[in-house]
């Protein structure tokens, strides 16, 4: 029952970052909302692998984590290329 | 022990609903970043010492993942305002600009 509970209150973070992932109205504001996506989906895996008592996702959510970091530097540095900051 | 779990993992979900409230909500670019980063930092954080709470062997590996998010998030957030400010997207309103105060603007 309190993980159906934690696991709305993350839906419904994910969800209004996805709303100002879809109509944010520059491309910095996209890429701030894919890093919240990001973080907020290593926690929805560490709490998967404490529903389904498996230490593997544990490995999934660093991997993860890495590369949501990688994701986020790539972004910036193709959104600093772009000197008019439009989507 | 349980309960003390889920009540730092319910912490951790508020977190990560105020931080995506304050994502969608917030007025412009760098308040966004803000919300955004700060408050999912907290609620990763907060959402794994839960679950090493429920199960004390994973301690390690949940130490690491804490220790890999505490550092790099912040770095994140950093490289997005500064990539956000040297492509000339800033607010109109803004009060205070110490790095063109600085005159390096464009130094990465």
């Amino acid at each position: 029952m309190m993980d159906i509970i934690v696991i709305s209150l993350m839906g419904l973070g994910l969800l209004f970052s996805l709303v100002r992932l879809i109509k944010g109205p520059k491309l910095s504001d996209r890429v701030v909302s894919l890093d919240t996506i990001n973080m907020i989906i290593i926690g929805v895996i560490v709490v998967i692998a404490k529903v389904f008592e498996n230490a593997m996702y544990l490995d999934v959510a660093l991997v993860y984590a890495a590369l949501a970091f990688l994701e986020t530097v790539v972004f910036s540095r193709y959104l600093e290329g772009k000197k008019d900051g439009n989507s | 022990m349980e309960i003390a779990s889920y009540i730092f993992m319910t912490i951790g979900g508020i977190f990560f609903l105020l931080g995506g409230l304050g994502v969608l909500r917030m007025p412009d670019t760098f308040n966004r970043i803000q919300a955004g980063t700060k408050a999912t930092t907290l609620g990763v954080f907060s959402t794994l010492i839960g679950v090493a709470f429920m199960n004390p062997s994973w301690i390690a590996k949940i130490i690491i993942i804490i220790v890999f998010v505490v550092i790099t998030n912040p770095i994140g957030s950093s490289v997005i305002a500064k990539a956000t400010y040297n492509s000339k997207n800033i607010p109109s309103n803004l009060v205070q600009d110490d790095l063109k105060q600085r005159g390096d603007e464009n130094d990465v």
